[in-house]
């Protein structure tokens, strides 16, 4: 065994984990087989953690945004204020209505769960921590986010309530709407590093993080992705003015809570992978030496995102259904679409640096594909006002109109 | 261990199509597609061939089988109702699905044997994701099949999109 590294913190542990094992007798298939099943219990140990995390800081922060002091006690400073909330819920009885599908109604919200914590295990955590380095993992990615609409019909069906039924078929509507432009753009990190492999997009950013490279592709899946968690703006699918609570109002208990889990963990998931495929994931100061500080940097910018996207949510207000899918359809897929083009045109215009290159040899791919961003960028503002323009003189003009067409009437 | 995991997805694949066929209900009917679905995917990881599983996950389950459930809880009547599975036509069904199953028993037996044997198993590329990426483009593998389906599928979506359109002549 190599000597224990605090540097290569995660590396060591498991070399030691590995080595204690082997002590023990087990042959090499059982410990192949051990070491699968406890990463995979880590992993999906770890969102449910940082979730106990965020859910306090994000009542604090909401808190402080509205001008008040947010729960305050339950230990110091009411930083405890979680763990009474899990027993509140974990001891609350859990009913079944009567008339609901039963299978699909219990099936429903373990695969809210499940759908967000499969992410978990293909995002790079630290340069040599990651749960399995898949070369399809962008596309795994996307393929078990689509799980989560499935819970979303089962569950609003399945409650045999119109109003979870009406949440269901917005659901439907917003989360595969969005999908659109989060593929589209999640495909300029893979095009931009050669790779769908998650920790090869991460080792590519050596060479500027993608954030400064694409800035329009990041703003697209920002968005897309506030959609697909479902949160304020674009929180339709509970929305409680309208539909009393969405797909989740005949859940309580356990399971309800199980809907909020999901929820609280899909919101730093998207964060983390926007941090990984933009933000340079685990990349920063020293980490070639230290490995280990990878995990550290990754959570910093995980959660700096995060912080943004809880301002977003506490800011703005609900779109109504119709804002949403237009701002899908007629803008965020047209531009992401023309996006794709001109980065891939634009990335094939200046070759692809070797992975050694000196900063004067990578100005000119950062120059021109920042530059067309910026034309990009540009020529949708100018777009955007000549239409609304055009939007706003045929709403006066109709305003003008509508005295006279009822005076006719009269 | 191959075997077992194999005998995991074969029994959930076949036993969402017997679900889909036997349920009672439309909309659990479409879930229970789901769960075949899902069988396919995994059988396709077995099988090494990772991009396939994604793209089976992707496309069918978070597409094509939330468009049919979605259809199906749209049509109120039926999704409500507790339907008969039968009609009087199920025998000549199953003599069609007997005679079908039969012919792919003797072609892959007999005609083409397509036996697991060392000379059949075809040696994985490095990156098979950047082998298929390759081949759609080259021109003397399938670029022309990828045009095809990606014209076809562009057809069909115009055509969509044309019938769905609001009708502003009257």
């Amino acid at each position: 065994m190599d000597s224990f590294e605090i540097a290569n913190l995660f590396y060591s542990i498991g070399q030691v984990w590995t080595e204690w094992l082997t002590n023990l007798g087990l042959s090499p298939e059982w410990l192949s087989f051990t070491n699968k099943a406890m990463g995979a219990v880590l992993l999906t140990a770890l969102p449910v953690m940082i979730v106990c995390v965020t859910i306090m800081g994000e009542r604090k922060i909401i808190g402080r945004f509205q001008d008040r002091l947010g729960p305050n006690r339950v230990g110091p400073c009411g930083v405890l204020q979680t763990i009474p909330d899990i027993f509140k819920l974990l001891t609350k009885e859990i009913i079944t209505p009567t008339k609901v599908d039963k299978v699909m109604y219990n099936l429903a919200p373990m695969l809210s769960v499940v759908s967000v914590i499969l992410i978990w295990a293909v995002i790079p955590l630290a340069s040599n921590v990651v749960g399995v380095d898949l070369e399809i993992g962008a596309l795994y990615f996307v393929a078990v986010s689509s799980f989560g609409t499935l819970a979303v019909l089962m569950a609003g069906w399945s409650s045999n309530n119109k109003y979870a039924l009406i949440s269901a078929f917005r659901g439907v509507a917003q989360l595969v709407s969005y999908e659109v432009p989060l593929v589209l753009t999640l495909l300029i990190p893979v095009l931009l590093a050669g790779t769908m492999r998650l920790n090869g997009i991460v080792e590519a950013q050596a060479q500027g993080w993608y954030v400064l490279l694409a800035p329009i592709s990041m703003l697209i899946f920002f968005i897309s992705s506030t959609a697909e968690v479902g949160r304020s703006p674009f929180d339709l699918l509970e929305a409680d003015s309208e539909i009393v609570a969405g797909f989740n109002i005949e859940y309580s208990g356990m399971r309800f809570a199980m809907f909020f889990l999901g929820e609280f963990i899909h919101a730093f998931t998207f964060c983390g992978v926007i941090a990984t495929l933009f933000f340079g994931g685990w990349r920063g100061p020293f980490v070639d030496q230290a490995p280990a500080l990878g995990f550290l940097y990754f959570l910093i910018k995980m959660f700096a995102i995060y912080f943004v996207h809880i301002w977003i949510r506490i800011t703005m207000p609900r779109l109504r259904i119709d804002h949403m899918l237009n701002l899908s359809w007629k803008f965020l897929i047209p531009l992401s679409l023309v996006n794709l083009v001109v980065m891939s045109l634009a990335a094939k215009l200046v070759q692809t640096p070797a992975m050694d290159a000196t900063l004067w040899q990578l100005l000119p791919r950062w120059g021109i594909l920042l530059g067309t961003n910026m034309v990009m960028i540009a020529g949708t503002f100018m777009i955007l006002g000549t239409v609304s323009r055009r939007e706003r003189h045929k709403q006066e003009a109709a305003r003008v109109l509508e005295p006279v067409a009822s005076g006719i009437q009269g | 261990m191959t075997y077992v995991v194999f005998g995991l997805f074969g029994i959930l694949t076949l036993g969402g199509g017997i679900l889909v066929v036997t349920s009672r209900n439309l909309v659990r009917a479409a879930a229970s597609l789901v769960l075949s679905f899902f069988g396919i995917a995994g059988l396709y990881v077995l099988l090494e061939a990772g991009f396939m599983a994604a793209a089976q996950i992707l496309i069918y389950i978070g597409a094509i089988a939330i468009l049919i459930i979605f259809a199906v809880m749209l049509t109120q009547r039926v999704a409500a109702g507790n339907r008969v599975a039968m009609n009087s036509q199920w025998p000549w069904a199953l003599l069609v699905s007997a005679l079908t199953f039969a012919l792919l028993v003797y072609i892959i037996n007999i005609v083409w044997p397509l036996g697991i044997r060392a000379e059949n198993v075809p040696v994985l590329a490095a990156d098979p994701t950047r082998g298929l990426g390759m081949a759609l483009v080259d021109w003397g593998q399938y670029v022309l099949p990828f045009e095809v389906a990606s014209i076809l599928l562009l057809g069909a979506m115009v055509g969509s999109i044309f019938i769905a359109r609001e009708q502003h002549d009257d």
